[in-house]
């Protein structure tokens, strides 16, 4: 990005039907992870093998949008804020994919979005309006929707910020018991340590394109390393420093010119 | 300052280039997207029909100006008969077209722009994208058509509202003869000069549409970024239509 390389040597396998959750702190390239498993963007170099196929030499190769949309049609994504289609209620919501790729009869979709939401606990929220919903409310028919196509894949953006404790408490439930119903792979990127602890299977953690330690959640907190210390204790100041590069403080604040 | 300008004119030849290249996607999606015509009347109703109430009000208001002016004018010659024929050639051939365009730009231009410019800032049609919708024929092509569609329409309404707003002055109030007023009207009204409006405003149609969507559907994510797709839309459908306008016009010489 800008001539700079996110990633440097990353390599990661995330196991099949597993809470794989990818740590790290902010502006270290983990949306940017996101986006090229799900051939939102294309790596410079490298392979991104997902569920048999090879993203990077497809695109390469000329992979068409068909081939695409045919490997995202099994994966699910949540993205952070929901991104809920804004004109459409929140039974339509859901309906959506259905209504797009299938031909199916209007009383089977009708019952598929109502298990759905019933499997977030929004039943009762389906002739509401996006507008009309809370942050976790809308993340929860966001939810429903990634899966009513039942994804074999799926993939949450930063599911916990700005949440309250209770909406991030069904949340959390919400990832183990889909992912254990339905035998799905989830990827959960995030940097929230508790809530992460309490759900993942397996924990990457990055720092500067790499990544820097991984494994079960007990095992990162016990991690011989500065930065997974730094990271998993919350620590303002360590191998991540505190201030951002800057000139020499002093000869700053005793600059006449006061140039910036 | 010689380099400032300079670089203007290289970005606004890159976003000429730009904008040709998104209507011809936009074209390689629309046989697909006419399938689905009932996303397109949703469309037509949104640019249109809630259009319909200032174009209307517009429509009469410059009418009856035109009737007024054409009668001070006019009745300098002696021949305040031919009220009906100017009035009906400056509304179909230049005002209908080109003020309605510029209303459409303001009302159903904007709307279009900040709309798809808000849903890529709320990751609406990433979304699409992930669900494995295009959002270009799902969102954009319908949006475009709809609003093709709608402005020859408003604008042939524009230009009958306002002949009876002209009627309305140069006739009900000015005493102009009724039956010479559309006798004459009937008579030296062409159908190229029919034509020519319908050109005119097909073209309008075709580029505020395209500016509207080109520019909300490539807005920066932001608050800032809409709003500043928001006003190029508006200020650049307009010079383009005068520009047009002229082109056109010339044309049909």
């Amino acid at each position: 990005m800008n001539g700079r390389p996110v990633f440097d040597g990353l390599n990661m396998d995330i196991p099949r039907g597993r809470v794989t959750a990818v740590m790290g702190p902010s502006g270290t390239g983990k949306t940017t992870l996101l986006r090229l498993i799900t051939g939102q963007a294309i790596a410079d170099s490298g392979t991104i093998r997902v569920d048999g196929e090879e993203l990077g030499s497809l695109a390469r190769a000329g992979l068409t949008r068909a081939g695409l949309y045919d490997l995202r049609r099994r994966m699910g994504m949540l993205f952070q804020n929901g991104a809920l289609l804004t004109d459409l209620s929140v039974f339509e919501n859901v309906a959506f994919p259905l209504r797009e790729h299938t031909k199916l009869p209007e009383r089977l979709i009708h019952q598929l979005v109502l298990v759905k939401l019933q499997a977030v606990g929004l039943r009762g929220a389906a002739g509401l309006m996006p507008a009309e919903l809370s942050g976790g409310m809308s993340r929860r028919v966001a939810l429903a929707r990634a899966i009513v196509m039942d994804p074999a894949i799926l993939i949450y953006d930063e599911p916990f910020v700005g949440l309250d404790p209770i909406s991030m408490g069904v949340i959390l439930r919400l990832i183990r018991r889909l992912n254990d119903a339905l035998g799905l792979t989830s990827i959960v990127v995030s940097h929230d340590v508790q809530e992460i602890s309490a759900v993942a299977d397996l924990v990457y953690l990055l720092s500067g394109g790499k990544v820097v330690a991984h494994g079960t959640p007990q095992q990162l907190h016990s991690y011989p390393s500065e930065i997974v210390k730094q990271f998993m204790g919350g620590l303002a100041d360590g191998p991540v420093p505190f201030h951002y590069p800057a000139p020499d403080y002093f000869g700053q604040l005793l600059d006449r010119n006061g140039d910036i | 300052m010689l380099k400032d300008q300079w670089s203007g004119l290289t970005e606004s030849v890159v976003s000429l280039g730009a904008t040709v290249r998104f209507l011809w996607r936009l074209l390689v999606h629309t046989p697909r997207a006419l399938l689905r015509f009932d996303l397109i009347i949703e469309q037509i109703w949104n640019a249109g029909a809630l259009s319909l109430v200032i174009v209307m009000l517009s429509g009469l208001f410059v009418g009856m100006v035109l009737g007024l002016q054409g009668f001070q004018l006019l009745q300098r010659f002696g021949s305040e008969d031919s009220l009906g024929t100017a009035s009906a050639i400056g509304l179909l051939k230049e005002l209908g077209p080109v003020i309605t365009a510029l209303l459409f730009a303001g009302r159903a231009g904007t709307a279009l722009a900040s709309e798809l410019g808000l849903m890529r800032a709320t990751d609406q049609l990433s979304a699409m994208e992930m669900m494995a919708v295009d959002p270009i024929q799902r969102v954009v092509v319908p949006r475009f058509l709809g609003g093709v569609i709608a402005m020859p329409l408003l604008a042939a309404i524009f230009s009958v509202i306002g002949l009876y707003g002209a009627q309305l002055i140069g006739v009900q109030i000015m005493g102009v003869d009724s039956g010479s007023f559309w006798s004459q009207m009937r008579a030296s009204v062409n159908p190229v000069d029919i034509n020519e409006g319908l050109v005119k405003s097909c073209a309008f149609g075709v580029t505020c549409s395209l500016i509207a969507v080109y520019e909300g559907y490539n807005a920066d994510p932001t608050a800032e970024g809409v709003g500043r797709a928001t006003t190029r839309t508006v200020v650049t459908s307009a010079v383009v239509t005068l520009f047009l306008d002229y082109l056109i016009t010339a044309m049909f010489l």
